[in-house]
This record gives C-alpha cells, sequence and structure tokens, in this order.
C-alpha cells in the first residue's frame, strides 16, 4: 500500500488506472540523498540564471521570460490537481481567465493596487475552484476531462456576455497599465514584473513541495493511487479531492492574474481552450508528478511554438505537432521520468564503482 | 406550434451531424478507450480530399466511396504509423500526441488548400420537402447518419470479424488467446472511424462550409453527444448527438438571452448536468470495480 510513502513519483500512478495498487519502491537512503545533492545544485545553478538573465537580455526576451514562469505556475497547480491527486483537468485556461479578469476588473473598475489583485484573485479562484470539484467528485477520467473541457469552452463566451458587460467590456477586453519598480528600484517595469513573478513562483513551489510532503499531500497522492483504500484508511476522500481543485485552481488563478498584468491587456479570446491544452502540454512534457517540471514545462510551451514559427512559417503547426508527438515517444513520461531514470542509472553506477 | 415543429427539425437535423461525429468518437474509444482530439481534423482533412477531387471534376457517386476508402486507409495508417510506437504510455501522453496530431493535420490542411472559405456542393441537391420545412440536405443527412448505424450494428452483431473487435476491446489478453490479431482489430477500429468521419465531414460541410476549422465545435457538440449517451454504446452517442442538436436548438430560440453566442455553453452545461446525475452517460455501461 503507498498511502505511508512520502515519494513524489506520481508520473506512472497518477496516469493508470485508478483501481490498481502500484507497489512503490522507495530508493535507498544513500542514493536518495546523492540524488537530493544533486537536485539541489541544479536547482542553486537554475535560480542564479534566473537572478541574472534580466540583466543581460532584452525586454523582450524578459517579458518571454516572465510569461514563462506565469505559465510554470499555472502548471504548477495543475500538477498538484493531476500529478498529485490523478485528477484530470483540460479546463485550467477558465480558471487562469477567471484570475486574469479579477486582476483586470478589481484594477481597472475599483482602482485596486496590481499586487492586492493578485490574493484575491486566488482566493475567488480556490472557491470557483473548490465549488466545480463537487460536481466533479461524480465523474472519473474522460468524462472529467470532457466536463472540464466543457469548461474551458464555456468560460471565455461568459465573459462575453452582455450583462457583465459592464465590468468585462465584452469582447473589448481591458486594458491594464503597466506598474513601475517600487522604492526607486533601478529597475524598468519589465525586469520588476521579472523578478515579482520569480519570488511569487518561487513562494508557489515552496508552498506546493511542503503541501506535497505533508500529511494533506499524502492524502492526496493516496487517494491518486487507490481512492477506495485511501477511503477506507479514513481519508475524507470527497474533501481532499474538492481541496485538490482548489489549490489547483488558486494557483492557475495567481498565474492569470499575473498574465494580465504583465500583458496588459485581456478579452475573452486570450483565453480560449487553447490555453487550456498548452497547459496539459506542458504538464506532460515536465513531467507528470514532478513539481520542478512546471518551469520545464512553460518554457516549452511558451518557446517551441516560436521555434515552429521560426523553422517553417506556412507549417508552424506542423511543426510544433510534430515536436509534441517526438517527445512523447522520447519521453512518455515527460522530463521528470527521464530524470528519474537518470538518476537512478547514476546512483546505480556510483554505488557498484 | 409550428416553429416549435421548427424548431424541431431543425435540431433533428442538425442533431445528425452531431450524431455522426459522435458515433466515429464512440467507434474509437471502443477500439482504444482514449478521446481522439484529432477525430475532427481527420474528418476535415477527408472532406477536403472529397473537395478536391470535385474541382477536378470527378463525379459525385465516385467521390464519396473513393473518400471514404482513402479515410480508411489514412485512419489505419496514422494508428500504425503514429499510435502504435506509443504502445502503453501513460494516458496523458495519449492525449499530448492527440494534440500534436490535431496540430499537424490542421496547419496541414491550411497550407495545401489555404485558410478561405470554400462552398461544398450537397450530394442531395438543392430544395426541400414540406413546403420549405425541411431541405433535402437534412433528409439525407439524417437518413445517412440511420443508415450508417444500422450498418454498424449489423457488423459488430453478425460478422466474424465485428465479433473479433469486440473481443478485443472488452478483454485483449483472452481475444489473442483464441488467435485474433488484437493490434490489427485497433487499426480497423481507427480506420472505421476516420471512414465514418470522411462521412459526416461531407455531410456537415454544405452547411458550415469548407475550411481547415469547421470541425472545431462540431468535434466538441461530438464530444458532448458520445458522452450524453454514454462512451460505450453507438446507439446512445447516436441518440445523444439529436437530443444535443435539438436542446442546442430550443435554448437558442426559447431562451431570450441566450442567442446564437450561447448555444454551445448551454448545450455543455446540460451535459454536464446530465454526467452529474449519471457519471456513465444515458446508455452507458457502469463499470463495476474491483478492490
Amino acid at each position: 500500500m503507498s498511502v505511508n510513502t512520502t515519494t513524489t513519483d506520481g508520473s506512472q500512478a497518477a496516469t493508470g488506472s485508478a483501481g490498481s495498487v502500484k507497489a512503490v519502491s522507495l530508493p535507498k537512503p544513500a542514493a536518495a540523498s546523492s540524488n537530493a545533492k544533486i537536485m539541489r545544485t541544479a536547482g542553486i545553478v537554475l535560480l542564479i540564471m534566473g537572478l541574472a538573465a534580466p540583466f543581460m537580455a532584452g525586454n523582450f526576451l524578459i517579458f518571454q521570460l516572465t510569461m514563462m514562469l506565469i505559465y510554470g505556475i499555472a502548471i504548477l497547480g495543475l500538477n498538484i490537481l493531476t500529478g498529485i491527486n490523478g485528477q484530470f483537468s483540460l479546463g485550467h485556461g477558465a480558471f487562469y481567465a477567471v484570475g486574469a479578469y479579477t486582476a483586470a476588473i478589481m484594477m481597472d473598475q475599483f482602482g485596486v493596487g496590481y499586487l492586492w489583485t493578485l490574493p484575491v484573485a486566488g482566493i475567488i479562484c480556490f472557491i470557483v475552484g473548490f465549488l466545480f470539484g463537487l460536481p466533479a467528485l461524480r465523474l472519473e477520467g474522460v468524462y472529467l476531462a470532457l466536463a472540464t473541457f466543457a469548461l474551458a469552452v464555456v468560460t471565455p463566451q461568459l465573459f462575453k456576455l452582455s450583462p457583465f458587460e459592464h465590468w468585462t467590456s465584452g469582447v473589448m477586453g481591458i486594458v491594464i497599465s503597466k506598474p513601475e519598480a517600487p522604492f526607486g528600484l533601478p529597475l524598468n517595469p519589465d525586469q520588476w514584473l521579472y523578478f515579482l513573478t520569480l519570488a511569487i513562483g518561487l513562494l508557489a513551489y515552496v508552498c506546493a513541495r511542503n503541501l506535497v510532503a505533508s500529511r494533506t499531500g499524502r492524502a492526496l497522492m493516496a487517494i491518486r493511487d487507490n481512492p477506495i483504500a485511501a477511503g477506507s484508511m479514513g481519508v475524507n476522500t470527497a474533501l481532499f479531492k474538492s481541496l485538490a481543485f482548489g489549490v489547483s485552481a488558486l494557483y492557475t488563478g495567481v498565474a492569470g492574474a499575473l498574465g494580465a498584468i504583465v500583458v496588459q491587456y485581456i478579452s475573452p479570446d486570450s483565453f480560449t481552450f487553447t490555453l487550456s491544452v498548452a497547459l496539459v502540454v506542458g504538464l506532460v512534457v515536465g513531467g507528470v508528478g514532478w513539481l520542478p517540471g512546471a518551469l520545464f514545462g512553460g518554457a516549452f510551451i511558451m518557446f517551441v511554438p516560436n521555434i515552429a514559427e521560426e523553422l517553417s512559417k506556412g507549417l508552424s503547426g506542423a511543426v510544433y505537432g510534430a515536436i509534441m508527438i517526438l517527445m512523447m515517444y522520447a519521453i512518455p513520461t515527460g522530463l521528470g521520468g527521464l530524470l528519474k531514470a537518470a538518476l537512478t542509472a547514476l546512483s546505480k553506477r556510483s554505488k557498484t564503482r | 406550434m409550428e416553429l416549435l415543429a421548427q424548431q424541431l427539425i431543425t435540431g433533428i437535423a442538425t442533431g445528425g451531424i452531431y450524431a455522426c461525429m459522435a458515433l466515429a468518437v464512440v467507434m474509437i474509444y471502443q477500439a482504444i478507450h482514449h478521446l481522439n482530439f484529432a477525430q475532427g481534423e481527420m474528418a476535415m482533412f477527408s472532406t477536403f480530399i472529397a473537395w478536391q477531387m470535385l474541382a477536378w471534376g470527378v463525379p459525385y457517386w465516385l467521390v464519396i466511396p473513393l473518400t471514404v476508402a482513402l479515410s480508411f486507409v489514412g485512419g489505419v495508417a496514422i494508428e500504425r504509423l503514429v499510435i502504435r510506437p506509443l504502445g502503453d504510455a501513460p494516458v496523458l501522453s495519449h492525449i499530448v500526441v492527440f494534440i500534436g496530431l490535431f496540430a499537424i493535420i490542421n496547419s496541414l490542411a491550411g497550407f495545401i488548400w489555404d485558410f478561405t472559405i470554400k462552398p461544398f456542393p450537397s450530394p442531395f441537391g438543392e430544395g426541400s420537402q414540406f413546403g420549405g420545412l425541411i431541405s433535402n440536405h437534412q433528409i439525407g443527412m439524417i437518413a445517412v447518419t440511420m443508415a450508417v448505424l444500422v450498418m454498424l450494428f449489423l457488423f459488430f452483431q453478425y460478422t466474424r470479424v465485428g465479433l473479433a473487435m469486440r473481443a478485443a476491446a472488452e478483454n485483449p489478453a483472452s481475444a489473442r488467446l483464441v488467435g485474433i490479431r488484437v493490434g490489427w482489430m485497433i487499426a480497423l477500429g481507427w480506420g472505421m472511424a476516420s471512414a465514418i468521419g470522411a462521412i459526416a465531414g461531407i455531410l456537415i460541410a454544405p452547411i458550415v462550409f469548407l475550411e481547415p476549422n469547421m470541425m472545431l465545435s462540431i468535434l466538441l457538440y461530438g464530444f458532448a453527444g458520445a458522452v450524453l449517451g454514454g462512451l460505450t454504446s453507438p446507439t446512445g452517442a447516436v441518440f445523444g448527438g439529436f437530443m444535443v442538436g435539438i436542446i442546442e436548438n430550443l435554448a437558442g430560440t426559447y431562451i431570450p438571452e441566450i442567442g446564437g453566442e450561447l448555444k454551445l455553453p448551454i448545450a455543455l452545461f446540460l451535459i454536464v448536468t446530465v454526467l452529474v446525475f449519471k457519471p456513465t452517460g444515458l446508455f452507458g455501461r457502469t463499470v463495476v470495480q474491483r478492490v
């Protein structure tokens, strides 16, 4: 029974059949600590690169990197739901849109400072996600995927509705002004937003890690691996599944709010279901159930379409699709799965030496 | 009253489109237990092939069987070349591959035939019956959908291949033990779904006009129909497709705030509601899980 394990390994189990009990082999302590050391070093190197990047890149690249981080936060949220709790969602673009609209309306209509919109967007999305999680309790697998897909399609339409036009400006969208760096920091607005996003992203990641390592996290994973067993061991399945939806939506909503501030413009057509689909692609490419994978997933959905565009103007969609498919052949469990396999091989070799 | 009848008939007619698409969705779902997001794009591509042949002056009665045959081969080829190498990768990896296929086919069609809207002639000609209440094309569409459904039923119920396909879907291991080539049965399922998609595309194109993105919302309705009826039942899928068409039309007519824009959300909302009360659809089998 995998209830007592603290491993975050979910790439296989999350996507396998829900009913089967998976044998989870815990890595040996020695190997685990050396792996953790490698990971920590890699993390610190990445962080230094992340801190240095805005001083070396042009403003447009900084903008792209900021968007990459924002998508990363959204994918992190999706990962909590899909990777850790085992529920599919093809509709996270909807929560992203709700977050973005919350931020935009608060700034545009009520003149609230942009920083204050982020927690409000998070809370509203948590509530929306939790409420959507309740009916979703009845659904599993494909049916859940479809219900969330419906959510993704419906949400942008709702923002076009005439009764809400007073706030949302309908199809016209809302223009937001770009915030300046506070306290007289010597940063231009792009750099400031980048650092803000980086800080929020780090906070989000640390929270997600702690959540996964906590009692709640173990309950979520137990539900993923075997809902019936989890329930019979005293886990309140319904509550935790809805909570997972809520937390996941919170992450994605904050990402959406950040996205609105960074892009400075939102309209219903910015949040079509292609956004939801892109988030799922990012999740799978990064590795389902591996939290740092969100960053790589974000990078993939931010930069690979541009690369495809450069390779072939007319057939950019085909190139992007082909890259996606080839990625899945090469690493069906995403970068997370690849890395795990590599680290296991590495620690085995060092032991035999 | 006349308005109601009119709207009901229009609903049934558009429902025929969704029913066709839902049928194709269920076919693949039966074979591989995945929802194929590229299904609509495959149908769109088939329709473009038909359009191209018509443009070259091939007569209509020849175009349809040729397109269906080509689509069948294409479906089998996609399964063999793209899906098979994936093996038993996680479900989400499959979904990403479908999304990739979607992007490839859409972009390719736009590249070959560009994104301008093209008119597509109806195989049933112009004109209408019952004093303009229903057009010949709509009648033809409903008839063809029903005919396909009956043929599928006969195929699965009374032929050896149909039986083998059902066995392969139901229990692959046992099917292999009695000598059924499960891999080819799956490929066959893809081929048939692709062929049905081609028929659906040809029927739909005269109504929505031909362009690479024409299938997007229709696939959604098709999914909706399939889910409403239950993904395990072809009959249910057809029924679900018709229901979605009717609901969409009536909601658009009788709920004033809705209008054109919100038809789709209403339909989807209803489907989610049905799912919440009956999670496996109206005609679906409940799968009992062993602990």
